[in-house]
């Protein structure tokens, strides 16, 4: 990737000192780390490593103990968290978040509602004003591949389609940074390969945080991987570099890594 | 609305505009059937049993806006219909208002009400959100019992209905009746259109996930605030028009029993389906009418119907007719 840049200009996010204590428990463990423009960022780490809590303490769904999070140069960590999305940092669950009863199509309507057509306060209209977004929601079906089920109830749909309307509807905010949340979780072998094309096409002119499970996958895709290991940074760089560490191979992988290739 | 697209699926598009035209359809079929059942009621029914029927079934809609749309289980709505029926009384007794002004009055008094209640009781959920609710109704129906304006056990009692616009005597039930039903009838209208709006798509988001929603970038505290105001306000509409049916406000009115008579009437009609708060409330109105004589036993059949429903049909009846037509009802 490109390192033009080294005045941090091009960095989407920073987060410095971030630390999540429940309990006395530290979640997560002054992490320190910055996402750089149009790059694909992945963050990996063995169960309970902390990687959904930092998700959510940069979206602000939870709230930081300490440290201070940096968004396009702005500090958001007293943001609330759909301030935070307005702003075009977008997250996605781990658990898939569909609108279950409402149509596939209307599940994309639903955000470019909020995009479009503002904070929708207004209780006298007729729904039909609404119609006008559908064109833009299909061509987003389109590219993820679900325009052909666009009527379907969204919770008929098998769990690896509903990730890709999740990623629909996410892309319909039109987002700076997309938070993944273990986008492929569940998927089958087809939409892994149909979704990961989609993330790198996306990445292309935007830049993509996620949580993954998938070492291939975090292989081909990322530019930059960050391991957290017990809530705190254990290693950052190139998959290469990473996967070459030898505490991310004893903590992390646990054997050499080509196992897995 | 029809799309300009490649057509990808082209009967699939034509399916989807086809279903919701068909919605539609049912809809409107089913605002005639009740407007003619309105217009042909008092011929068959006592007047003032069906007026009661109608605000009761405008406050469950405006209930059901809540739960039923907004997932908001409120367990204090009798303090604005109760409220809005003392403002009501005040307003046409007192200063003698005209019936559009007082029940506007009234109207804006609930909303007001909701929009104090909504914003400090909105931060809470579930059961503690109900509580928070079922408390500000007491303090409302404690005040009712002091206060010397409201009449305390009394109530408001010889409430005039004054001459609509200064021109039309109401003191007829037969005339009063229309007024009734045109506040009727606007009433669920507005809540339709409620439904069917903008606003109404988020608060369908929000029900199914609100952490989704939040992560869209919707504010979801203002929308359930936005929500509580309008049925709060809906409910205050139903409540004065009743103080004016029966000439009287009263503690019944602010009682908690009140607050729960509505989450019956919900329930038995059908949770988040828009026709039936009217059916529950109907349901619910008959019983207490037609079964008075059987004094106390009357709340054992009720409380036996609601075991019955939520045990057979969760959906109510409204949902289970909805289920078997295949429709949105």
């Amino acid at each position: 990737m490109t390192s033009r840049h080294e005045n941090g200009a091009d960095y989407v996010l920073t987060a410095k000192g971030l630390t999540k204590v429940f309990g006395g428990i530290r979640a997560v463990d002054n992490v320190d780390f910055s996402v750089r423009r149009h790059t694909i960022h992945a963050l990996i780490g063995p169960n309970g490593a902390g990687k959904t809590t930092c998700f959510s303490l940069l979206t602000k769904f939870l709230t930081p103990t300490s440290g201070t999070i940096t968004y396009e140069g702005q500090d958001v960590t007293d943001l609330s968290p759909a301030t935070i999305a307005r702003k075009g940092m977008v997250r996605s669950f781990q658990i898939s978040a569909v609108f279950g009863s409402m149509s596939v199509l209307e599940n994309v309507r639903l955000a470019l509602q909020r995009r479009v057509h503002g904070p929708s306060f207004d209780f006298w209209r007729s729904v039909k004003c609404l119609h006008a977004l559908e064109d833009e929601a299909m061509a987003l079906l389109q590219e993820v591949g679900l325009a052909n089920v666009m009527h379907a109830r969204a919770a008929d749909l098998p769990y690896g389609r509903k990730r890709a309307l999740e990623i629909a509807t996410t892309l319909a905010l039109d987002p700076q940074l997309l938070l993944l949340d273990e986008p492929l979780a569940g998927m089958g072998q087809e939409d892994i390969g149909r979704t990961t094309e989609l993330i790198k096409r996306v990445a292309q002119t935007r830049t993509v945080l996620m949580v993954e499970h998938n070492l291939s996958v975090v292989a081909t895709l990322s530019d930059q991987i960050t391991v957290l290991a017990q809530g705190a940074i254990l290693a950052e760089g190139d998959y290469a570099a990473v996967s070459q560490n030898p505490a991310v191979v004893e903590a992390y992988i646990g054997e050499p890594h080509d196992t897995y290739d | 609305m029809s799309h300009h697209i490649e057509p990808t699926t082209p009967t699939q598009l034509q399916g989807k505009t086809g279903g919701r035209r068909r919605t539609a359809r049912h809809h409107m079929f089913v605002f005639a059937l009740i407007a003619a059942l309105v217009v042909i009621a008092p011929q068959f029914l006592y007047p003032v049993f069906v007026m009661k029927f109608l605000c009761f079934a405008l406050f469950a809609m405006a209930f059901n806006l809540m739960l039923g749309f907004g997932g908001l289980l409120s367990f204090g709505h009798a303090a604005f219909f109760g409220g809005a029926a003392y403002a009501t009384g005040h307003a046409a007794k007192v200063w003698g208002w005209p019936p559009e002004l007082a029940i506007g009055f009234a109207v804006l008094v609930a909303a007001v009400m909701g929009a104090v209640f909504g914003f400090l009781a909105i931060k809470s959920r579930g059961i503690y959100f109900a509580m928070i609710t079922l408390a500000f109704a007491q303090m409302v129906y404690f005040y009712a019992l002091q206060s010397p304006i409201t009449g305390g056990e009394d109530g408001l009692q010889s409430i005039p209905r004054n001459s609509l616009f200064g021109l039309v005597d109401l003191s007829s039930d037969r005339v009063f009746y229309w007024l009734v039903a045109a506040i009727f009838m606007a009433g669920i209208f507005f809540v339709y259109r409620v439904i069917h709006s903008p606003f109404g798509e988020v608060l369908k988001g929000i029900r199914e996930n609100e952490q989704r929603m939040i992560s869209l970038g919707y504010q979801v505290q203002r929308y359930k605030l936005v929500t509580f105001i309008i049925s709060a306000a809906l409910s205050g509409l139903a409540g004065g028009t009743k103080a004016l049916v029966f000439h009287l406000a009263s503690l019944v009115d602010v009682h908690w029993t009140m607050s729960g008579e509505v989450v019956l009437m919900t329930l038995i009609g059908g949770l988040g389906s828009i026709f039936g708060p009217i059916v529950g409330a109907g349901v619910v109105v008959a019983m207490q009418n037609y079964l008075a004589d059987l004094g106390s036993l009357v709340l054992i059949i009720q409380g036996m119907v609601f075991i019955v429903c939520v045990l057979v049909f969760r959906e109510g009846i409204v949902g289970v007719l909805a289920k078997w037509l295949k429709t949105r009802l």
